[in-house]
């Protein structure tokens, strides 16, 4: 197969869009250690490092523009580079929703700690796997796996509505813990959140792949 | 959408070197249908053979049918010149005759006596002209020579003298190769207006010409027709791997 102009510039992008991917897992999974391990410099590291994050989503944004004005790419080009422009502000909301955990997480580490915590790591590590293997379909093209993926959201759905039936039940037997418990349910909500995102990313790794589009479609296969 | 062509099993050779295999194709009425594929594919052989104009070659031979409304195009009592003037034709060098801008679109209209009249004509004249863009650029030169048009007029004036005598299809092979990209632009946008009225059928090598004026693109290899389907869908999710390879560039 020929090397085409084009194809290093995929590259390039493909490479920026991982890279990106691979910081937003990191700031989640650090977002999360920073409230189970009532860690709160290391919550500020993660907010300062949403920065970073933002301007990572500025490069791809410039570099997709770039190559469809300048290269016109065409069919599975022009899917690869339109899924990736969709999937970078997604990861940049999933890095906000880590930095928004890591908020909390400092707010959260000067009050009593609670037992509740562990729900709520269960529901992010379920989130994390999800992530991660959302972006290794995408690296792979892996259409079936993005499938799977989007059925384990409801893993998700099912143990935050539990970790919330929880959360108002302690507020209302102990108003002294509201203040944790809010937080708490503020956490649980980011982590839902970004279980939907991850949703998000594995439709467009099947647009990718299969040129269809499973968003809005009660039919997922 | 109605079906204006059908070609159906159709062979070409020169001499002993077949140019097309089989190819099977309806050609919807009043679309657009671009076809594409690297140089030597057959493409614009093909294009030819939608109104006989591979007959003039003397070692080419064609097997299969070629059906306009329904009518075997290659069937013996054919009248080729009003065959030719319902299938019209554009080519990628503009040739206007050495005439005046007036006669070269006249000229059809005369020789297949059209007209009722002076006036018949010139209302003829001027119609194609409209119809082709071109008359508010020329309306005050009627009688100045074809030659000193710039080339996209050029174009433009032979595609005034293609709709001169009301044909129902035009067939157009590269016919903006050879234009500045503003000239190629009114040629484009001329196609996407013509389609109200006529089936086109044009050869571009610009696949993003292909992209932007057509409705279907069809894309030829070797010979062989490789795959036919909506531009759309040809340009976002090509069904075949070939197709995929040439319009990314991969090949051709």
């Amino acid at each position: 197969m020929e090397h085409r102009i084009i194809d290093q510039n995929l590259d390039i992008l493909r490479d920026k869009l991982l890279l990106l991917g691979g910081t937003t897992e990191t700031a989640v999974h650090k977002a999360m250690r920073s409230l189970t391990e009532r860690d709160s410099d290391l919550a500020r590291m993660v907010i300062e490092e949403d920065k970073l994050i933002n301007k990572m989503e500025l490069e791809i944004d410039r570099l997709s523009i770039e190559i469809l004005a300048l290269q016109q790419p065409a069919a599975h080009d022009l899917r690869f580079v339109i899924s990736v422009a969709k999937i970078t502000p997604v990861l940049e909301r999933i890095a906000d929703h880590a930095a928004n955990i890591a908020e909390a997480a400092i707010i959260l580490n000067d009050e009593p700690e609670s037992n509740q915590v562990s729900d709520l790591s269960l529901m992010a590590q379920i989130a994390g796997e999800m992530l991660q293997a959302a972006l290794d379909a995408f690296t792979s093209e892996d259409s079936d796996a993005s499938r799977n993926i989007i059925k384990r959201d409801k893993e998700i759905d099912k143990n935050y509505n539990r970790v919330f039936g929880k959360l108002m039940g302690i507020m209302s037997e102990n108003p002294q813990t509201t203040t944790t418990a809010a937080y708490l349910l503020f956490v649980a909500k980011h982590l839902e959140r970004i279980g939907d995102y991850v949703k998000d990313i594995c439709e467009l790794n099947v647009y990718l792949t299969e040129a269809a589009f499973i968003k809005h479609s009660k039919k997922k296969k | 959408m109605d079906t204006k062509i059908t070609i159906s099993k159709l062979n070409f050779y020169y001499g002993k070197n077949q140019a097309l295999y089989d190819i099977n194709l309806e050609i919807p009425e009043r679309e657009v249908m671009a076809f594409i594929g690297p140089s030597g594919c057959g493409k614009s052989t093909f294009l030819r053979t939608l109104n006989r104009m591979n007959d003039t070659i003397p070692i080419a031979r064609m097997e299969g049918k070629v059906l306009i409304d329904g009518k075997d195009i290659y069937a013996p009592k054919t009248d080729v010149v009003a065959l030719r003037r319902k299938v019209g034709m554009v080519f990628q060098k503009s040739n206007p005759f050495p005439k005046s801008i007036f006669e070269n679109v006249a000229y059809g209209i005369r020789i297949n006596r059209m007209h009722q009249n002076k006036s018949d004509l010139e209302a003829r004249v001027e119609t194609a002209l409209k119809d082709s863009a071109l008359w508010d650029e020329v309306k005050d030169r009627l009688n100045t020579s074809a030659f000193g048009l710039s080339g996209g007029q050029q174009q433009r004036l032979c595609i005034a003298r293609a709709l001169a005598v009301q044909p129902e299809v035009i067939l157009m092979d590269e016919p903006a190769s050879a234009l500045d990209p503003i000239a190629t632009q009114k040629i484009e946008e001329l196609i996407v207006t013509l389609k109200k009225n006529y089936t086109i059928a044009i050869v571009t090598h610009n696949m993003q010409q292909a992209a932007r004026v057509s409705d279907q693109t069809a894309f030829f290899m070797l010979g062989k027709l490789i795959e036919v389907n909506p531009t759309q869908v040809m340009f976002t999710s090509p069904e075949d791997k070939l197709t995929e390879d040439y319009i990314t560039g991969r090949f051709g």
